[in-house]
C-alpha cells in the first residue's frame, strides 16, 4: 500500500493540487487516507499513523476519519487508477478480521501498559468501529442487495459478516450503557434509546450509503446506455436507410434529393434540434415542412426563417398554407428550387414562397390549381390573415401570406 | 437561379478545403471558367500556399481542424495578401456563417450550390461585389432585428430600411437582378446596398449583434 501511495503522491507534483476524495483504488477502511495523502501530497501510511495515534489519544482521530468518510466523495470509478489494484485491495472478510484482531491486540498492549484513556469509552467504540468495518467490507458487493432487511426476509444473502458485524455493533452499545454506571443510575431510559438508535444508524449506514452510490452508478450508466442506444437508433433509421436507398436508386436526382434530406436531417440532429423538440416552435415546423416537400417531390426548398414564434394553432394554420404553397410550386412550376422565406415580425407573421419555375397568368387558371390556391387563400383568411398569389408565364410563381399576431 | 455562366476567365482561384474528394469536385467544376492555381487541406498549408500562389478569389471551407476558415484568412491578411475570400460551407450553422464574415470573407454560398451559380458567386468576388446567399441575408436579418435596443453607432448599428428590404428579397429567393426591378433601382445599387450590409456586418460592434452571436456560441 505504501508503494502504491509512492507512486500516486508523485503523481500530484507537478499539476494542481487533486480534489480531495476517498481513494477507490488504496484502502484500509475507507479510503479516507489515502484521499487525504493524495490531496495533501504526503504518505498515506503517515496519515493512517496520525489517525492511530489521534484515536489513540482522545478517541479524536476515529471522530475525524468518520467525518471525512461521510463528506469526502468517492472517487470516481473510471478514473485512472487501475481496475486490478482496487480489486486487490477491497478488503475481503478475512482482513477486515484480520485489521481488527491487529486493531484489538493494539488496544490491549496499550491497556495493559498503561497508556489508555477511559474504560468506559474505548470499548464500545473500538467494538461498534470494528462491527461499522466489517458491515463497510461486506455492503455493496452483492448487485442488487437494496437493504439489509430485503436481504434477511429474501434468504438471498445473509452471511456470517452481517451477523458479526450487527453483532459487534450490538455489543458495543450493551457495553456502553453497562459502562456507564453512573448513567444508568439515572436511570434515563431515553440514553438507552439514544444508544439504540446510534447502533442502528450504524448498522444501516454502509448499507443506505452503498444504495444511494449504486443508485448514481446506475443512473449514469443508463444515462450513457440510452443515448447510444438513441443514436445508433437515429442513425439506422435514417443515415444507413438513406445510404441503403442511394446504392438501389437509378435516379440520380432521386440520389441527389435523398442525400439532401438525409444531411438536413443529420444537421438537425447534431446541431441539437432533437426531433422530439420539433415542431414546438414556427421555426421546426416550418424546417420539418421543407424536409417533407423536398423527400417526397425531390426539389431543393431552401427555407430561411428569421426569428420565432410559438406554434400556436394560427401559426400551424400558416404553416400548412406555407407547405401547400410549396407543394404546389414543387409540383407545377417545372423549377428544381423553391425558396421559402418567413419572418416573424411583432405585428406580423409573412411568409414568401417563391419558385423560379414556369409561372402562369393568375386570369386563367386551370380549375385544380385555382382550387389550391383558394385552400391556400381560404385557410388564411379564415384565420385573419391574407394570401395572394403572384405569377406571370415564364415569370415564376410568388405566394405571399401574412397572418397578423395577436397584441398581447 | 439558373445563373448565366458570365465569362471568369482568368479569374484565379484558390481551394481551400479539408475534405480532398469535395476540393477535387471543385476544382473540376470551376477549372472549364477559372485558374485553379493551387488547393490545400489544412490551414497551415493554405496560408503559404495562398501567398505564394496569390490568387484572385480564394474559396474557402468553414470548418476545417486548427482555426477554420477564420485562421485562414488571418493568416493571409497577416502576410498582406489582397485575396478576396469566397466562404464556402456545409454547416448552415449561424455562428459559423457570421463568423467567417466577420473574419473577412466576402460572402457565404452554401457547397449544394450548383456550378454555374458558384462560377458566379467568384466572378462577384473578384470583381469587388459580395455574395449574398438567402441563408446568410436570413441570418443577417435575423440578427439586425428591428425591434432591438438602443445602437451605439447607428451608422454601424442599424441597417437602412433600403437595406433591410433589400436583404429580404434576397432571402426570398430573388436574384439581386430580380431585387433591381422589384425595388426599381439598378442592380449597381442592390450591390451597393449589400456591400453596406456587409461592411456593417463586419464592423459592427452593437451589443444584440454580440449577443445574438454568443447565443449560437461565436466570438
Amino acid at each position: 500500500m505504501a508503494q502504491v501511495g509512492v507512486r500516486r503522491g508523485s503523481e500530484v507534483v507537478a499539476g494542481p493540487r487533486p480534489r480531495l476524495e476517498r481513494s477507490r483504488s488504496d484502502r484500509v477502511i475507507g479510503g479516507v487516507a489515502a484521499g487525504i495523502g493524495h490531496h495533501l501530497g504526503i504518505e498515506p501510511v503517515v496519515v493512517r499513523i496520525a489517525f492511530v495515534v489521534l484515536t489513540i489519544a482522545a478517541g479524536f482521530g476515529l471522530v475525524v476519519y468518520l467525518l471525512a468518510w461521510l463528506l469526502a466523495p468517492l472517487e470516481p470509478a473510471d478514473s485512472a487508477a487501475p481496475r486490478r489494484a482496487r480489486d486487490l485491495v477491497r478488503p475481503t472478510l478475512g482482513q477486515a478480521l484480520g485489521a481488527a484482531l491487529i486493531l484489538a491486540g493494539v488496544l490491549l498492549l496499550l491497556f495493559v501498559t498503561g497508556f489508555w484513556f477511559g474504560e468506559e469509552l474505548a470499548w464500545p467504540v473500538t467494538l461498534a468501529g470494528i462491527g461499522f468495518a466489517i458491515l463497510w467490507a461486506r455492503s455493496g458487493e452483492e448487485r442488487g442487495v437494496r437493504w439489509p432487511l430485503d436481504a434477511v426476509l429474501t434468504g438471498r444473502v445473509f452471511s456470517s459478516r452481517m451477523l458479526v458485524g450487527s453483532l459487534l455493533i450490538l455489543g458495543a452499545m450493551v457495553v456502553f450503557l453497562l459502562a456507564n454506571t453512573s448513567l444508568r443510575a439515572a436511570g434515563s431510559t431515553l440514553l438507552a434509546v439514544f444508544v439504540a438508535i446510534g447502533g442502528l444508524a450504524l448498522i444501516v449506514t454502509p448499507w443506505a450509503w452503498s444504495m444511494g452510490r449504486e443508485l448514481i452508478d446506475e443512473r449514469s450508466q443508463r444515462v450513457r446506455t440510452e443515448a447510444r442506444a438513441e443514436m445508433a437508433a437515429h442513425l439506422h433509421d435514417s443515415v444507413l436507410q438513406t445510404l441503403a436507398l442511394i446504392q438501389r436508386s437509378p435516379e440520380p436526382r432521386e440520389m441527389v434529393t435523398l442525400a439532401r434530406t438525409q444531411e438536413r436531417e443529420l444537421r438537425a440532429w447534431l446541431y441539437g434540434r432533437a426531433p422530439a423538440l420539433a415542431g414546438a416552435r414556427l421555426r421546426d415546423a416550418i424546417d420539418a415542412m421543407a424536409g417533407r416537400v423536398e423527400r417526397e417531390q425531390q426539389v431543393r426548398v431552401e427555407a430561411i426563417v428569421v426569428g420565432d414564434a410559438d406554434l400556436d394553432e394560427r401559426a400551424r394554420a400558416l404553416v400548412s398554407a406555407v407547405g401547400e404553397a410549396t407543394l404546389n410550386a414543387a409540383r407545377h412550376s417545372g423549377s428544381t428550387e423553391v425558396s421559402v422565406y418567413v419572418e416573424v415580425e411583432d405585428d406580423a407573421i409573412s411568409a414568401y414562397v417563391r419558385d423560379h419555375g414556369a409561372g402562369f397568368d393568375p386570369a386563367q387558371v386551370a380549375s385544380d390549381r385555382r382550387g389550391i390556391a383558394d385552400s391556400i387563400i381560404g385557410r388564411m383568411e379564415r384565420h385573419g390573415g391574407t394570401a395572394e398569389v403572384n405569377s406571370r408565364p415564364g415569370g415564376g410563381t410568388e405566394v405571399v401570406m401574412r397572418l397578423p399576431r395577436k397584441q398581447a | 437561379m439558373t445563373a448565366p455562366s458570365r465569362a471568369a476567365t482568368g479569374v484565379s482561384v484558390f481551394v481551400v478545403d479539408d475534405h480532398e474528394l469535395f476540393r477535387s469536385g471543385v476544382r473540376s467544376e470551376l477549372s472549364r471558367t477559372c485558374r485553379i492555381v493551387g488547393d490545400a487541406g489544412t490551414v497551415e498549408e493554405a496560408v503559404a500556399g495562398i501567398v505564394r500562389a496569390d490568387p484572385d478569389v480564394v474559396l474557402l471551407d468553414v470548418h476545417m481542424p486548427a482555426g477554420g476558415g477564420r485562421g485562414v484568412i488571418e493568416g493571409v491578411r497577416a502576410a498582406g495578401s489582397k485575396a478576396q475570400f469566397l466562404a464556402l460551407s456545409v454547416s448552415d450553422a449561424a455562428e459559423d456563417v457570421i463568423g467567417i464574415i466577420r473574419a473577412g470573407a466576402r460572402g457565404y454560398v452554401t457547397k449544394s450550390i450548383s456550378a454555374d451559380e458558384l462560377v458566379a458567386a467568384v466572378q462577384r468576388v473578384h470583381d469587388g461585389d459580395v455574395v449574398f446567399s438567402p441563408r446568410l441575408a436570413g441570418f443577417v436579418l435575423d440578427a439586425f432585428a428591428a425591434d432591438s435596443d438602443e445602437p451605439i453607432d447607428p451608422e454601424l448599428d442599424l441597417l437602412t430600411a433600403r437595406e433591410r428590404e433589400a436583404l429580404r428579397y434576397i432571402a426570398r429567393g430573388y436574384t439581386y437582378k430580380e431585387v433591381a426591378s422589384e425595388l426599381h433601382i439598378s442592380v449597381k445599387t442592390v450591390e451597393t446596398h449589400v456591400s453596406a450590409v456587409l461592411r456593417k456586418l463586419q464592423l459592427s460592434n452593437r451589443y444584440e449583434l454580440t449577443r445574438w452571436a454568443s447565443d449560437r456560441r461565436l466570438v
